[in-house]
């Protein structure tokens, strides 16, 4: 600085200290807020620990095994019909659904095959408890951005599916009602006309959460564009189910890998949405419930008859051997890796749950987004603790 | 004219002791009409109905609840703020009822700025919600009072500018002045229901409830409570009886903001028929506003119970982008009117 004189100099040293001082002054730093473990959001105990900048996210990070249950282990010192009491558990809303696919992996292993009724039995429970895990789902989402009456209207018309489970099950949440070979009971008197009447029931309570919701501007205003997953980093961070076909790819394990349930028996479509923000996940979900209950009511029409068990020994010994399976669940794709060494009971499960994968977006699709828009996205990714850990 | 032969101090203390009793009455009416059976049906629940003739006695079961619990300090709490808060906030609602007419002398106190007193008093409350979520030294109590603060400075300009309309249109800043002038006004020359100002200000209306909505806090507009990502924002760490003030002066501002709304829009206490300073409308005025009240009440909480929230943004967004250019285009037509006609 030669051409300005002495006092020049000292005035612009002076300013130039000053506005250091303000910034180091002023620089608010990011403040860590935890979103969790105790959070009505996180339905449970996930946490998520979310550096902020004002409203901002800057980083958010999904911390979990709050509620880890170790039931990988569990599984391996209790016999083959033993285990499925644990699984019921993991997602604990469609907790048929979950069976359904340990039972196959083991049927695999002892090459057994249910006869055709249990089959279809099968398929419409499953549906079943994808409609009731989907309704819950359907309401919550308006409770998590601020909505409160369409919950209490998912936990009325859940209940009736609910009922029907538990007619034929005799459990709610829990059935724990596949067996290996078939199912324990057949169906009840009466149950099928029953549960066409209950599908009516859903597909209005479909209509009204599309009246309630989607129709609304607010919740489109809250949604649009929030969360947007593209597809290439939805299938690089192994999303699937609802949360993977919002993102416009069009895989469901129903159709493209049927394990033997009677899906391609009857006429139904894979719903894709091409935004894969948190509409298009509420949307997907919303057609996917109305396609479960078309499901149901041409699977109720077509039961086969026949015996319900297949030929098993009465004491069940599993072959030695490996085998993976894994089916469409309510939340995603969910499988099973049994290994067996020929005993009562697996040597070895591997437990693989569509919430565990679908939550590790978290970090890539909160980055930039405000705290209230981290609920939606939570809530629009849809996971259940139990599924994540388990 | 003098209500009774009283003496001024005697006037005044009826008058304060009848005020500080309508604010618990005035929100348990509205916490059991709307809170508790409306939205229990709307939801298609029953609501309480075990506790006393269709579960009228459940509110007071509730506050023997409240005041049973533990007052919690947070630990870090700034205390003396702490335990002021909910006290501001009630006392902004208590200052509200001052100005609120129901019949030709049945109010406390009578004042010529009566439109400018009331909305100076309702924004007193920021304060109180701001050092409730600074002193409970909580971060989600932080973001709930900042994101209030923000919210409620945004939508005292449209509340404020809705009623420049009413206030233009009424040529008075006094409260009763507006209703004589709904009374005494004409539509086309028909003067037998008066002028209630909701037909000629109804943009106004609307602007006004909308930003009432806001200002109290209820569900379209609720970031600063948000259970379902604050838990309950600024009064998070707020238990029992202080909790109870929040919660009291919450429902005694709905109140008085319908109170507010149905004085200027909906021709107040006046019933068609009576003179404006007929004697005998000091006794039915008030059953008159009672009914105004809850009429608007209900809407404000309809709308609560049906729409979601907006984001913090959002909310910005529409009341300096939409709201405020309405009222503004409102007060500029209303004055045309006023000129022309």
């Amino acid at each position: 600085m030669t051409a300005t004189s002495d006092r020049e100099q000292m005035a612009y040293v002076s300013a130039q200290a000053a506005d250091a001082r303000v910034n180091v002054e002023l620089d608010t730093g990011d403040m860590t807020l935890n979103i969790g473990p105790q959070h009505p959001a996180t339905h449970g105990t996930l946490r998520i620990a979310c550096q902020l900048d004002g409203e901002q996210v800057v980083v958010a990070e999904p911390i979990m095994g709050y509620m880890h249950r170790g039931y990988e282990k569990l599984c391996e010192v209790r016999t083959y019909p033993q285990c499925t009491t644990l699984i019921n558990r993991i997602d604990w809303l469609g907790s048929f659904a979950n069976e359904v696919p340990f039972i196959l992996a083991a049927e695999r292993l002892m090459e057994v095959e249910a006869p055709p009724r249990a089959q279809w039995i099968r398929t419409i429970l499953f549906e079943l408890s994808r409609i009731a895990n989907l309704a819950l789902f359907l309401g919550d989402m308006g409770v998590q951005i601020g909505a409160l009456t369409p919950v209490f209207f998912a936990f009325r018309d859940r209940e009736r599916v609910l009922n029907q489970i538990e007619e034929v099950t005799g459990g709610r949440f829990h059935p724990n009602f596949d067996r290996i070979g078939g199912l324990k009971d057949d169906l009840p008197k009466g149950w099928i006309e029953e549960t066409h009447a209950v599908m009516i029931k859903m597909r209005t309570f479909c209509d009204e959460m599309e009246d309630l919701l989607v129709g609304n501007e607010i919740f489109q205003a809250r949604c649009r564009g929030v969360g947007v997953i593209p597809s290439d980093v939805a299938l690089g961070y192994g999303l699937s189910g609802a949360n993977l076909r919002a993102s416009g790819v069009d895989w469901d394990l129903r159709r493209d890998a049927n394990p033997g349930l009677a899906w391609n028996e009857v006429d139904w479509k894979v719903w894709t949405h091409p935004d894969g923000d948190s509409f298009a996940r509420y949307w997907v979900r919303l057609q996917e419930t109305r396609e479960a209950t078309r499901i149901v009511d041409q699977l109720l029409g077509g039961i086969p008859s026949g015996p319900i068990m297949a030929k098993v020994p009465r004491i069940i010994k599993v072959p030695a051997g490996e085998a993976y399976l894994s089916t469409e669940n309510p939340l995603g794709e969910m499988g099973y890796y049994v290994v067996s060494k020929g005993d009562l009971g697996p040597f070895r499960v591997k437990i693989r749950t569509p919430s565990f994968n679908n939550i590790s977006v978290v970090p890539w699709v909160m980055k930039g987004v405000y705290v209230p828009d981290v609920i939606t996205i939570l809530g629009s990714l849809y996971f259940i603790l139990g599924d994540i850990d388990r | 004219m003098s209500l009774l032969a009283l003496a001024y101090w005697q006037e005044t203390g009826i008058k304060l002791g009848l005020a500080l009793a309508v604010i618990p009455t005035t929100s348990l009416v509205l916490v059991y009409l709307f809170l508790f059976k409306m939205m229990a049906f709307m939801q298609s629940r029953l609501g309480p109905n075990d506790t006393g003739p269709y579960g009228s006695l459940q509110l007071i079961a509730e506050a023997i609840k409240f005041l049973q619990k533990e007052d919690i300090h947070p630990a870090q709490a700034d205390r003396r703020v702490f335990r002021m808060a909910p006290v501001v906030v009630l006392a902004s609602t208590f200052l509200l009822y001052v100005v609120l007419p129901a019949g030709p002398d049945a109010v406390v106190e009578n004042l010529d700025t009566g439109v400018f007193y009331a909305m100076a008093v309702s924004s007193l409350s920021v304060l109180g919600i701001l050092m409730a979520g600074w002193a409970s030294a909580n971060k989600y109590a932080l973001l709930g009072g900042l994101r209030a603060a923000g919210q409620l400075i945004a939508y005292e300009l449209p509340l404020i500018l809705a009623v420049m309309g009413v206030v233009v249109q009424a040529e008075s800043l006094n409260l009763q002045r507006i209703v004589e002038a709904q009374a005494t006004g004409e539509i086309f020359g028909f003067g037998a229901i008066g002028n209630p100002f909701i037909l000629t200000q109804f943009l106004a209306f609307l602007i006004f409830m909308i930003a009432a909505q806001a200002e109290l806090t209820q569900t379209p507009f609720d970031m600063p409570v948000a259970e379902t990502e604050l838990v309950g924002g600024f009064h998070i760490e707020y238990t029992g009886f202080r909790f109870l003030l929040f919660f009291m002066a919450e429902f005694g501002t709905a109140f008085a903001f319908a109170a507010l709304a149905s004085v200027m829009f909906l021709g107040g206490w006046w019933i068609p028929g009576f003179d404006v300073d007929d004697n005998i409308l000091n006794i039915l005025g008030p059953g008159v506003m009672l009914g105004k009240i809850l009429l608007i009440s209900f809407f404000i909480f309809w709308v609560r119970f049906t729409y979601p929230r907006l984001r913090e943004d959002q909310l910005q967004k529409f009341a300096w982008k939409v709201l405020i250019p309405l009222a503004l285009a409102n007060i500029v037509l209303t004055g045309i009117f006023k000129v022309v006609f």
